[in-house]
């Protein structure tokens, strides 16, 4: 009797301290990027965009990475939502009850979403190559774009099949054709859900570096066209981060930390939408 | 309501918009392979598939493509997380499943999710700051070693904290889809809740946990910036884990810069990222199948 209730102990204690072993790790990544980066962030950082000798330790920010970032995941996120939308809509409306089609799309969208980002970026470099283009803000939107494609795919189908089935029942009986409930109803009704699914991947597609080393290249400058380079943020941190010069591995640290702040900022907005939205929908 | 021709029209045509883009979406993984295979096929043309993946002299210049190297590195790396990973992550999953309230499970899940979506280059810093010199001023030197600190062990610690959210996850859902009636039973019969854990839910989800370490470690095996900046990057077969490594997907990233100015240099990148991308999707693949297995009984 008594071992039982060592053992019940024990694995108790060993248990609570695995669980802690990871949020500490949370919180220790956490607070190294904020003392780290924070000492060495300024608002040269985010206004001003890398002058000559930058990577040698002289004058300058990161603005070129900031704005990179925005523009390419902005337009990754508009392209994305081109594809998942409607693959969203087919397979919750159009396709029939149990198909193989939808539970086939489903499956494969799931193995997509595992695929690594390195490959999406040796892919678009293909896509790149077949073309003739050169690593450009387009090659890194569609690099993204696909990367991004089965995260928000896959969150916007689950949003639509929690809806309450009555309100498909409810527009079909009034005459609407599938088309129709997709575009007044569906898209309403799931508001919330869907710019949840927007902003995550969105967030994902910000932050990786592997997808675009390829695919976008690297600039000092703000990206004018979608046939120039552009940089991003991911790989600003990890290019100054590979100087062997301790001023501009601080600026690193510091790139990281708004990396890290606007990823934060991402997801608290996206549960602030959720909950703000909530009231518009039937429950 | 008279359904008008325009609208059965919209209607039918958006429907096949919808399934052409629904089968172009999921045919993806497809269309990659291909592409990427088009474009490695000059390197299998000129050296047979055994050569490339077992042979370990790295020598592009020379026209000497061995990845033994980099997939043995792969697999140290990747070998190393899972090690750290599982059991912190079963106890934990099990932990919050089975032991502690409700509430603080609702108030952990949205922290583990904020670990997911931290990006790879931040794990790196965190590694280069704090991992790295840990083992080189500490780790290493305990077991009488020397070491840059760039080393597996570096790696296999980052890598194991960011499949933490992955494995968590998918365990947490298929714990709490073991029947409630059974833990119910096992306790009715005077068992105490760890020997329920233990011989009753473990056993029962046993197939899902597996499931779940699978998908961790095809997201460890594709891991790529975070493994970069702290892996050391030497291209040699490690033999411990305070040895360097070269994973592929470093590898890849690593040398985006020359490929196309050395011969057959793409081609044999873009066919590691093919030999990638085949491990992944077949990892994926497995624990998918048993997922969907799981899933299907709890309905």
């Amino acid at each position: 009797m008594n071992w039982r209730a060592t053992e019940e102990k024990s694995a108790k204690i060993l248990m609570a301290a695995a669980t802690a072993v990871i949020l500490s790790s949370l919180l220790l990544i956490l607070g190294t990027v904020f003392v780290k980066g924070f000492s060495s962030l300024n608002l040269d950082m985010i206004t001003r965009t890398p002058e000559g000798g930058y990577y040698l330790g002289k004058e300058g920010g990161i603005l070129n990475a900031i704005v990179g970032s925005l523009y390419l995941t902005g337009g990754a996120t508009v392209l994305a939502l081109f594809l998942s939308l409607p693959v969203a809509i087919y397979l919750n409306l159009y396709a029939r009850r149990g198909s193989r089609l939808a539970s086939a799309a489903r499956f494969s969208l799931d193995v997509l979403w595992g695929v690594p980002s390195i490959v999406y970026g040796a892919f678009g470099f293909t896509l790149l190559l077949a073309f003739g283009l050169r690593a450009s803000l387009l090659g890194g939107i569609i690099a993204v774009a696909l990367l991004i494609f089965p995260i928000m795919c896959r969150a916007m189908d689950e949003s639509i099949r929690m809806m309450p089935a009555g309100l498909f029942t409810a527009s079909y009986a009034l005459g609407a054709t599938r088309l129709e409930t997709a575009l007044k109803v569906v898209i309403r009704q799931c508001l919330p859900g869907l710019l949840t699914a927007l902003l995550i991947a969105f967030g994902r597609g910000i932050g990786d570096a592997a997808s675009v080393i390829f695919t976008a290249g690297f600039s000092d400058s703000i990206p004018v066209s979608l046939f120039r380079p552009a940089a991003t943020l991911p790989l600003a941190v990890f290019f100054q981060l590979s100087t062997p010069f301790p001023e501009v591995q601080d600026r690193a640290y510091a790139s990281a930390l708004i990396l890290t702040a606007v990823i934060l900022l991402i997801s608290l907005l996206s549960r602030l939408l959720t909950r703000k939205l909530r009231k518009n929908i039937v429950k | 309501m008279i359904i008008s021709p325009k609208r059965i029209f919209y209607d039918r045509w958006a429907g096949r918009l919808l399934l052409a883009l629904t089968i172009a979406g999921s045919l993806l993984v497809v269309i990659i392979a291909a592409g990427l295979y088009l474009r490695s096929r000059p390197i299998l043309a000129d050296y047979p598939l055994a050569d490339l993946l077992f042979s370990s002299s790295w020598r592009p210049l020379r026209g000497e493509f061995g990845f033994f190297p980099f997939i043995a590195g792969t697999f140290w790396v990747t070998g190393t997380a899972v090690l750290i990973a599982v059991p912190l992550c079963l106890l934990t999953a099990i932990f919050l499943s089975e032991y502690c309230p409700p509430r603080v499970r609702e108030g952990v899940k949205p922290l583990i999710d904020l670990l997911a979506g931290i990006p790879s280059v931040v794990f790196g810093i965190w590694g280069v700051l704090t991992i790295v010199p840990l083992i080189q001023e500490r780790i290493a030197p305990f077991f009488g070693i020397s070491s840059s600190g760039y080393t597996v062990l570096a790696a296999g610690v980052v890598l194991a904290i960011m499949v933490f959210p992955v494995i968590i996850h998918v365990c947490l859902e298929v714990l709490g889809s073991v029947r409630r009636g059974l833990r119910e039973a096992s306790l009715a019969l005077g068992a105490t809740r760890w020997q329920t854990v233990k011989k009753v839910v473990v056993r029962r989800a046993f197939p899902g946990i597996v499931a779940a370490v699978v998908l961790g470690v095809s997201r460890a095996l594709g891991e790529t910036m975070a493994v970069l900046m702290v892996a050391g990057n030497v291209a040699r077969v490690p033999s411990s884990v305070f040895d360097p490594a070269y994973p592929l997907p470093a590898l890849i990233a690593n040398n985006y810069g020359e490929m196309l100015s050395i011969p057959l240099y793409d081609s044999a990148l873009l066919f590691s990222a093919l030999v990638l991308l085949a491990v992944v999707v077949f990892f994926n693949v497995v624990s998918r199948i048993v997922l969907v297995r799981v899933e299907k009984r709890i309905e």
